[in-house]
């Protein structure tokens, strides 16, 4: 990639998003730690250039972006407030969904970001009926549809990809690869290790990204969002990835080696992109290092935030089933 | 006024909802060029065209979940199930999205959609396909249930639910398409959540939905020419139910049966005789009696499958046991 050819804002931008996530989930896993957010929480750590890079080739006032529950990246690339993403982790009034959907449901309407699904490819068929709508009403905007290596082999991912097909709807979509199904090595568990195959049975075109490298993300996804704008042709990218953490907090990945793990962390998307940026004369130690300062204190405000925010009132469980 | 089918009703209210919503589009398997598996659709893919009438591959989970989708994004989308038995491929659609969507996005979406399609048994399908599914859904809080009886009625409440921002399941009968009744020209709505007392009485309530309402009318009958008053509370939504009407009449009548083809275990009937006995307890001169199908499976056997399904025998003893008469006091003309 030569990042000559790119505006130096886009480019910084892109790296602080993701240093943002990176020390938003940081402070989430502390913040589980002190008990502070409970139940399932799935973070993101080591997966922030996929939804950094693709997200940046959006334009999210006709866009939309739907994912699994691994949801916390997705929104915060998407726009959303770290506060409420945070206060929503924390269970409060005050949080994206009300404290009602916790962290595998983040939902911003407002940055066109519509969930945050719990059941493993329950989003898929559902972010084809958004781009269903984008093309019933002509509009000119585009889904990325995100799920991971464990989704790919439910039906409604077969379905959806068929009917993006002979319906021509403005979807990409996008398998986040990061090797295990909770505790399942992809490996064990898929008939092909090539996922960007299965576009081929649908006559969809597919590829493989390396989804440790925020640029390369960024222009696959790009070049798949201007094929869904202007020909309504779906695409699938399979993005190899690894998350560092386990499947959700309770897990300590145990069926993975050490080894494994630190040669990921090694092409650290975060890591390289920087040094990138620093070759390439764009960025400063002192530079990045301001930048991260200023991520860190965006996230201890939002856990302040979260803190000082108010429970839900008891009444509050009978409101937002009905409309 | 004039007289239509069922089949007709329901036909009617989407081609009027559709030309007065522009948001409004029909989807499901075989909906468009084959005119609908019940003829449901006739027509409706020469007036709108193949835009807003679908026809979808088998595929229930995926047409299901893109129907959510585009409910979400602001369309107003019909999704036809062939029959309601398929909906159980799509039950994790519908379930875990369309009833969840709005709550776990704090109230940011609305799914306003309704899946219809015939529901219970129809004859000689065997047990696959002769299910009374209303319960499996009444039991989802986010979901609206609506279950018609009479072209009129249905007419009125698909297109309330239509215009509804709520997913609502919307229960037909493969026997009640032929049906008829009188529908008037003009426009009309019926609100959800409203019973509808279908015949005056004062000495035994009996309440019922769907497809059992001609039973329980022709039980009616009978027992009119017996002296017995029945009065007939036709429930027409199950979510909302409209509990005061059930309330009133159980209080005037203090007896109560209630005739459901769905499974007695955990079903609308037990839910319903529940909140009797909790509502209207001191009013009550009997237990509330249920009538359900059989626990069982249907069997393909014609002469089985109708005796698993309430009967106008079940209905009569099951009065005699709220009158407190002795069993095979109630007969039919001829027995």
């Amino acid at each position: 990639m030569d990042l000559q050819n790119y505006d130096k804002g886009f480019l910084l931008k892109l790296l602080e998003q993701m240093l943002l996530i990176r020390r938003f989930e940081e402070k989430a896993g502390q913040m589980y730690g002190l008990r502070k957010i409970g139940g399932f929480c799935h973070l993101y750590i080591g997966q922030e250039a996929i939804a950094v890079g693709s997200i940046a080739a959006l334009d999210l006032k006709k866009d939309y972006v739907l994912t699994g529950y691994r949801d916390h990246g997705h929104a915060l690339a998407c726009g959303m407030s770290p506060k409420a993403a945070m206060a929503e982790l924390f269970g409060k009034a005050t949080g994206c969904s009300k404290g009602k959907g916790g962290s595998m449901h983040f939902f911003d309407t407002d940055h066109h970001m519509y969930g945050g699904n719990g059941i493993v490819g329950g989003q898929i068929p559902v972010a084809a009926g958004v781009a269903f709508k984008i093309k019933y009403n002509a509009e000119n905007g585009v889904v990325l549809c995100y799920f991971g290596d464990g989704a790919i082999h439910q039906g409604v991912f077969h379905e959806t990809l068929n009917m993006a097909r002979i319906w021509n709807l403005p979807i990409v979509f996008i398998c986040e690869n990061n090797q295990y199904g909770m505790g399942t090595d992809f490996r064990r568990v898929s008939s092909v290790l090539d996922f960007s195959v299965m576009g081929g049975s649908y006559e969809i075109p597919a590829k493989q990204v390396d989804g440790m490298k925020v640029l390369e993300v960024y222009t696959e996804t790009a070049e798949a969002v201007k094929l869904a704008r202007e020909e309504g042709t779906p695409s699938f990218l399979e993005m190899k990835t690894y998350r560092y953490r386990g499947h959700s907090m309770s897990d300590p990945a145990k069926y993975r080696t050490k080894e494994e793990l630190e040669e990921y962390k090694r092409m650290d998307p975060i890591l390289m992109y920087k040094q990138d940026l620093i070759a390439a004369g764009l960025l400063t130690e002192d530079e990045y290092k301001a930048m991260d300062k200023r991520c860190i204190a965006v996230c201890d405000e939002a856990v302040r935030f979260a803190e000082d925010s108010p429970e839900p009132p008891l009444e509050a469980m009978y409101e937002d089933i009905l409309a | 006024m004039p007289v239509i089918t069922y089949r007709e009703a329901i036909r009617q209210a989407i081609d009027e909802e559709m030309a007065r919503d522009e948001r409004v589009f029909l989807m499901g398997e075989e909906v468009a060029r084959y005119n609908g598996a019940y003829k449901v659709s006739q027509g409706l893919l020469d007036k709108y065209g193949p835009r807003r009438v679908i026809d979808t591959p088998i595929t229930e989970a995926g047409f299901t979940g893109i129907g959510i989708g585009a409910a979400m994004a602001g369309l107003r989308p019909i999704v036809e199930w062939m029959t309601f038995n398929f909906s159980l491929l799509a039950l994790d659609q519908v379930i875990n999205n369309a009833a969840k969507l709005r709550h776990m996005s704090g109230g940011q979406v609305n799914i306003p959609i309704v899946f219809r399609g015939p529901n219970g048994p129809a004859e000689y399908l065997s047990s696959q396909h002769s299910q009374a599914l209303q319960s499996l859904y009444a039991h989802i809080p986010g979901l609206l249930v609506v279950a018609p009886a009479t072209p009129y009625d249905a007419k009125g409440l698909l297109k309330t639910a239509i215009r509804n921002d709520n997913p609502v399941i919307f229960l037909e009968s493969e026997l009640m398409y032929s049906w008829q009744g009188e529908v008037p020209e003009g426009e009309y709505t019926i609100p959800l959540g409203m019973a509808d007392v279908k015949r005056q009485g004062r000495d035994v309530t009996l309440i019922t939905y769907s497809k059992p309402l001609k039973l329980v009318q022709e039980t009616a009958q009978l027992l009119a020419e017996m002296g017995v008053e029945a009065e007939i509370v036709d429930l027409r939504s199950i979510r909302p139910l409209d509990e005061v009407t059930i309330y009133s009449s159980v209080k005037k009548t203090n007896r109560c049966v209630i005739v459901d083809e769905t499974w007695p275990f955990a079903s609308v009937a037990s839910h319903i005789g529940w909140l009797i006995s909790r509502n209207c307890f001191d009013y009550l001169d009997a237990p509330v009696e249920i009538v359900t199908s059989e626990d069982v499976p249907m069997p393909y056997n014609h002469r089985l499958e109708l005796e698993v399904q309430p009967t106008v025998d079940k209905i009569l003893r099951a009065v005699e046991r709220v009158m407190y008469k002795q069993a095979g006091t109630f007969q039919r003309s001829g027995q």
